[in-house]
C-alpha cells in the first residue's frame, strides 16, 4: 500500500462521512458546514490525482463562493430546525435510500467489471500553464460557451431576485 | 339501336334519384318524371324488338367492373338479344300503363311522389335483371326489386298488417335468394366467371360437370322459387295484396314475379342437361298450379282471387320450361302480363268504386261501369283461355308441349316421361278450375245485384285508358306466337334453336276449350244468382277448413320457423349483439378511461417523486442495455 | 493506485447525494445534495482523466467546466428558492405541487 493511497483512503472515508452527515443532519447550518468538509476532501482528492490547479479552483470557487451562497440562501428563507421539517416522510426516506443504494451498486457493478484491474500510474502533476494551453487551444468554444452560460446565470439571478 | 338500351334502366334509375330529391316540388308531385323515363325506355324497347323480329343480332358489350385478384373479374354488360327484347318490351308497357293509372288511383295519397319513386327504380331493377349479362349484375337488380316490393306493399303501413305483409314477402323471397346465391357462387367457381355466356359455354363444352350443373342449377331455382311464388315459398304472394293496386298488377302479376320464369328461361341450356332438376320444377309447378287453383276458387277478397291465379299461371310457364317448353313459357310471360296486369287494374277500379275488396260487397257492376266490365271480361276469357284471346295460344303451347312430353316421346328436354304426364293432366284439371274459379268472379262481381253500401261509378279516363290499351293486348298479344316470324323465332339463340311456331294438335285444342268451357258453364251455374247463403264448398267442412288455412301451410311456417327464430335465435343474436359486440366496443371506450384515472396519480406535482422515478429508470435502462449488448 | 479507488469514493458521493435530493425536504437542502452529485462527477473525470494520461488534459478542464455551470446552477436555484419563500412562506418542496392531476 502506498503512501498515495494510504492518504487516498483516508480523505475518502472522511469525505464519505462528511457526505453522509450532510444528507441527514438536523441542523441545515450543520449539513452546510459537513458540506464543506466534504468538497474540501474531495480537493484532496483532486491534488492526489495530479491536478492541484483543479483542486485550488474546488477550494476558492465550491467551498468559498457557492457554500457561502448557500448560507446566505438558507438565512434568508428561515430554514427551519429539526428532522420533522427537514426530512420527507419515511416512506419517501425509504424509497429514496432503495433508489440510492440501486444506483450505487448498479454503478460499482458495471465499473468494476469494466476497470476492476486497472491502475492509475503514478505521474506528474499536470502543471498550471499545461492546462491554460489545453484550455485555450483546444476548448476554446466550450469555455465560451461556459462564460456565456455564467453571464446568463447572472443576468438571470438578478431579474429572478429583484424585488420590484 | 341496341347500343341505347342500357338507357332503359338508367332513365328509370335517374326518375328515382330525382323523384326522391325534389319529387315533393315538382308540379303534379313529379309522376310526369317517373312516366317520361319509362316512356322513353318504351320507345326504345319497342324500337328493339322490332329490330329482333327484323332478324337483328345478339347484342352483346361488356367492360371490367371490380377485378378481383389476377384472374377473376365483376363485369358490368349487358346482352340485347330476343329474349331481352321481348322482356323489355313487357317491363316497359306494364310498367308505363300503371304508372299512368297510378296518377288517378293514388291522388291525394300522403306519400304519392315516394310511391312513383319507388315504382321507378323498380322498374330499373327488373330492367338490370332482363339486361344483365353475368349473374352478379343480375342478382343486383334481383335484389332492389325485392326491397322495392317491401317499400311497395308495405305503402299503408300505418296498419300494422300491412307492414308485416311487407316483411313476410320481403323474408320468404330472401329465403329463396339464399339458395340463388349459393347457386351463383357454384357456377361462378365452376365456370371461374360470373358471365352467363360463359357459364352456358361451360356447361355444353362439358367443362363444368354434370353433378356441379344440376347442383347449381336446382339452387338458382331456389331463388326463382322464391320470386316467383311456386311451393313451398308462395304463401308471400296473397298477402301482398295488402298494397295498392297498381303494385300489385305491375309487381305481383307481370314483372317482379316474373324475373323466376325469366331466369330459368336465361340460364335454359344449363337447366336442359339436368334431368333432375327439371323433374323437380315439373313436380313443384304442378304442385302449385293445383292447389293455387282450389284456393282461388273460396277467397272473398277479389285481388287475393287474382293473387292465386297468378301463382298457378306462373306454375303453368315453370310447368312449360320444365318439359322442354322454353318458347311456350316465355310465351305465357308474355301473355299473361298484359291480361294478368289488365286484370288487377280493373279490380282496382273496382275497389276504388265500392270501396271495399270484397266481392261479397259487389254485384251488378256490369251495369255501373261498362268499360271495366267489358275490359275485364276481355281479360278474364284471356285467362281461361278462350280463343282467340291470348292467353288460349300460349296455354295451348304449354298443353301441347307437356302432352308431346309425356305421352308423345317428343320432349326436347331431359325431363322424365312420368313428370311431363303429371305436368301435362294437372294442366288440364288446373285449366278447368281456372274457369270455373273465373267465372266465379265474373258472376260475383259484376252480375245479379249489388250488395254493397256504396254509390259505384265508372272510373276516370286515367284509369280507364291503360284498361282499354291492356285490352286490346290482352286479345291480341297471342298472335304473336304464329307463323314462321313468331315469337320463338325471336327468343331463339345458338343454344336454344326454336322448334318452329305453335303446333296446332287439333285434339287437344278441343280438349282445352271443352275444359274451359266447362268450368265457366259450372261457375255461372253456381254463381248466376250472386252470392250463396253458403258457400258450396262449406257444405264439406274438413276441405273448407284445409282451404280456409291455406292448406295449413302458414301455420306452420309460423309456428316451425318463425316462432323458433323470433323466439330463440333472435333475442338470442340480439344479446350477443348489445352485450357482447357493444361491449366489446364500449369495454374499450371505458377501459380507456379506466386506465387514463389510475395513470393520472403518477403526476404528482412532486419534483422529488419525479427524480425517484429518473434514477430508477436509469439503472432500469442501464441493467438492461448492459445485458442485451452484452458485457 | 487502483482506478477502483476514485470510481467507488465517486459512486459512493454520488449515491447520497442521490438520497439526498430524494429524501429532505427543504430546497435548498436539495441543492446541497445536488452540488454532491456533481462533485462525485468530477471526481470521475479527474480520475479517468489520471488513468489515461491524457495529453490534453480533458478531464480537467472538463472538471473546470463543470464547476463553472454548478456554480450558475446554484445560483439560479437559490434565486428561484427565494422566491418561492418570498411567495409562499415555506421552502418545502413537497408544497409546491401545483403541477398535477
Amino acid at each position: 500500500m502506498t503512501g498515495q493511497e494510504v492518504a487516498f483512503l483516508i480523505l475518502a472515508v472522511i469525505g464519505g462521512l462528511a457526505g453522509l452527515l450532510v444528507v441527514t443532519s438536523r441542523n441545515v447550518v450543520h449539513a452546510a458546514l459537513y458540506l464543506v468538509v466534504a468538497l474540501a476532501s474531495v480537493a484532496g482528492v483532486y491534488l492526489l490525482l495530479a491536478a492541484p490547479f483543479v483542486a485550488f479552483v474546488q477550494v476558492i470557487i465550491y467551498v468559498g463562493a457557492i457554500v457561502v451562497l448557500l448560507l446566505f440562501g438558507i438565512m434568508l428563507t428561515r430554514a427551519p430546525v429539526g428532522r420533522r421539517v427537514l426530512d420527507n416522510t419515511l416512506r419517501a426516506r425509504v424509497g429514496a435510500f432503495v433508489v440510492g443504494g440501486g444506483v450505487f451498486v448498479m454503478l460499482t457493478v458495471f465499473l468494476a467489471g469494466a476497470f476492476g484491474s486497472e491502475r492509475i500510474a503514478t505521474q506528474a502533476a499536470t502543471s498550471t500553464a499545461a492546462l491554460g494551453e489545453s484550455m485555450f487551444r483546444n476548448f476554446v468554444l466550450p469555455f465560451e460557451a461556459v462564460s456565456v452560460l455564467l453571464l446568463a446565470a447572472l443576468i438571470g439571478a438578478i431579474v429572478l431576485a429583484r424585488r420590484d | 339501336m341496341e347500343k341505347l338500351a342500357w338507357l332503359v334502366p338508367a332513365l328509370p334509375l335517374v326518375a328515382w334519384a330525382v323523384l326522391l330529391l325534389v319529387g315533393k316540388r315538382l308540379p303534379g308531385g313529379g309522376a310526369a318524371v317517373g312516366i317520361l323515363a319509362v316512356a322513353v325506355g318504351w320507345v326504345i324497347s319497342l324500337a328493339i324488338l322490332f329490330g329482333v323480329i327484323g332478324g337483328a343480332d345478339a347484342y352483346h358489350v361488356s367492360r371490367e367492373w371490380a377485378p378481383i385478384g389476377a384472374s377473376f373479374d365483376i363485369p358490368l354488360g349487358m346482352i340485347v338479344d330476343g329474349l331481352t327484347a321481348v322482356m323489355l318490351v313487357v317491363v316497359t308497357t306494364i310498367s308505363l300503363f300503371v304508372q299512368i293509372y297510378s296518377i288517378s288511383y293514388m291522388r291525394g295519397d300522403e306519400r304519392y311522389t315516394f310511391f312513383f319513386a319507388m315504382l321507378s327504380l323498380f322498374t330499373a331493377g327488373m330492367l338490370i335483371v332482363v339486361l344483365a349479362d353475368n349473374l352478379l349484375l343480375l342478382l343486383f337488380g334481383w335484389e332492389i326489386m325485392g326491397i322495392c316490393s317491401y317499400f311497395l306493399i308495405g305503402h299503408y303501413w300505418e296498419d300494422v298488417a300491412n307492414a308485416r305483409a311487407a316483411i313476410k314477402a320481403f323474408l320468404t323471397t330472401r329465403v329463396g335468394d339464399l339458395g340463388f346465391m349459393a347457386g351463383i357462387f357454384v357456377f361462378a367457381w365452376a365456370a371461374r366467371s360470373f358471365e352467363i355466356e360463359r357459364i352456358i359455354a361451360g356447361v355444353h363444352d362439358g367443362d363444368i360437370g354434370a353433378a356441379t350443373a344440376t347442383l347449381g342449377a336446382a339452387l338458382l331455382f331456389c331463388g326463382a322459387i322464391g320470386k316467383s311464388g311456386q311451393f313451398p315459398l308462395h304463401t308471400w304472394l296473397p298477402d301482398a295484396m295488402a298494397g295498392p293496386t297498381p303494385v300489385s298488377a305491375l309487381i305481383h302479376a307481370a314483372t317482379m314475379v316474373a324475373a323466376g320464369v325469366f331466369l330459368v328461361a336465361r340460364m335454359y341450356p344449363v337447366f336442359e342437361t339436368s334431368g333432375s332438376v327439371l323433374d323437380e320444377i315439373g313436380i313443384l309447378a304442378s304442385i302449385t298450379m293445383l292447389i293455387a287453383a282450389l284456393l282461388a276458387l273460396v277467397q272473398d277478397d277479389i285481388k287475393r282471387v287474382l293473387a292465386y291465379s297468378t301463382v298457378s299461371q306462373l306454375a303453368y310457364m315453370m310447368g312449360a320450361l320444365s318439359v322442354g317448353g322454353y318458347s311456350a313459357g316465355i310465351f305465357h310471360l308474355f301473355t299473361h302480363a298484359f291480361f294478368k296486369a289488365l286484370l288487377f287494374l280493373a279490380a282496382g277500379a273496382i275497389i276504388h268504386a265500392v270501396h271495399s275488396n270484397n266481392m261479397s260487397e259487389m254485384g251488378g257492376l256490369a251495369r255501373a261501369m261498362p268499360v271495366t266490365f267489358v275490359t275485364f271480361l276481355v281479360g278474364a276469357l284471356a285467362l281461361t283461355g278462350i280463343a282467340p284471346l291470348a292467353g288460349f295460344w300460349s296455354k295451348d303451347e304449354i298443353l301441347t308441349d307437356a302432352w308431346n312430353a309425356g305421352y308423345a316421346g317428343a320432349g326436347e328436354a331431359a325431363t322424365s316421361q312420368s313428370v311431363a304426364q303429371i305436368v301435362f293432366v294437372t294442366g288440364m284439371v288446373t285449366a278447368f278450375l281456372t274457369a270455373l274459379y273465373v267465372g266465379r268472379m265474373l258472376w260475383l262481381t259484376f252480375g245479379a245485384a249489388y250488395r254493397g253500401q256504396g254509390h259505384p261509378h265508372e272510373a276516370d279516363a286515367a284509369m280507364l285508358f291503360p284498361l282499354v290499351a291492356l285490352a286490346v293486348g290482352a286479345a291480341l298479344a297471342g298472335f304473336v306466337g304464329l307463323g314462321d316470324n313468331s315469337i320463338a323465332t325471336w327468343i331463339q339463340t345458338e343454344a336454344l334453336p326454336a322448334h318452329g311456331p305453335v303446333t296446332l294438335n287439333l285434339g287437344l285444342i278441343v280438349a282445352t276449350t271443352v275444359v274451359a268451357l266447362a268450368g265457366l258453364a259450372l261457375g255461372t251455374a253456381l254463381y248466376r244468382r250472386g252470392l250463396p247463403e253458403r258457400e258450396y264448398l262449406e257444405r264439406v267442412p274438413l276441405v273448407w277448413k284445409t282451404l280456409q288455412r291455406k292448406f295449413f301451410l302458414d301455420d306452420l311456417y309460423e309456428q316451425g320457423i318463425v316462432r323458433a327464430v323470433a323466439g330463440a335465435l333472435a333475442p338470442a343474436t340480439y344479446w350477443f349483439d348489445q352485450r357482447v359486440i357493444d361491449g366489446v366496443v364500449d369495454g374499450a371506450g371505458l377501459g380507456t378511461r379506466r386506465l387514463a384515472r389510475g395513470l393520472r396519480y403518477v403526476q404528482s406535482g412532486q419534483v422529488q417523486w419525479y427524480a425517484a422515478a429518473l434514477f430508477l429508470g436509469v439503472v432500469g435502462l442501464a441493467v438492461v442495455v448492459t445485458q442485451l449488448i452484452g458485457s | 493506485m487502483p482506478l477502483m479507488y476514485p470510481l467507488v469514493f465517486a459512486a459512493f458521493l454520488f449515491s447520497i447525494g442521490v438520497y439526498g435530493v430524494l429524501a429532505r425536504r427543504n430546497a435548498v437542502m436539495v441543492l446541497m445534495s445536488i452540488e454532491l452529485m456533481l462533485n462525485a462527477v468530477n471526481i470521475n473525470l479527474i480520475a479517468f482523466n489520471a488513468y489515461l494520461r491524457d495529453q490534453l488534459a480533458t478531464g480537467q478542464v472538463f472538471a473546470l467546466f463543470v464547476i463553472a455551470v454548478a456554480a450558475a446552477e446554484v445560483g439560479i436555484g437559490l434565486a428561484i428558492v427565494l422566491l418561492i419563500f418570498r411567495n409562499r412562506e415555506t421552502v418545502n418542496i413537497d408544497e409546491v405541487d401545483l403541477l398535477r392531476w
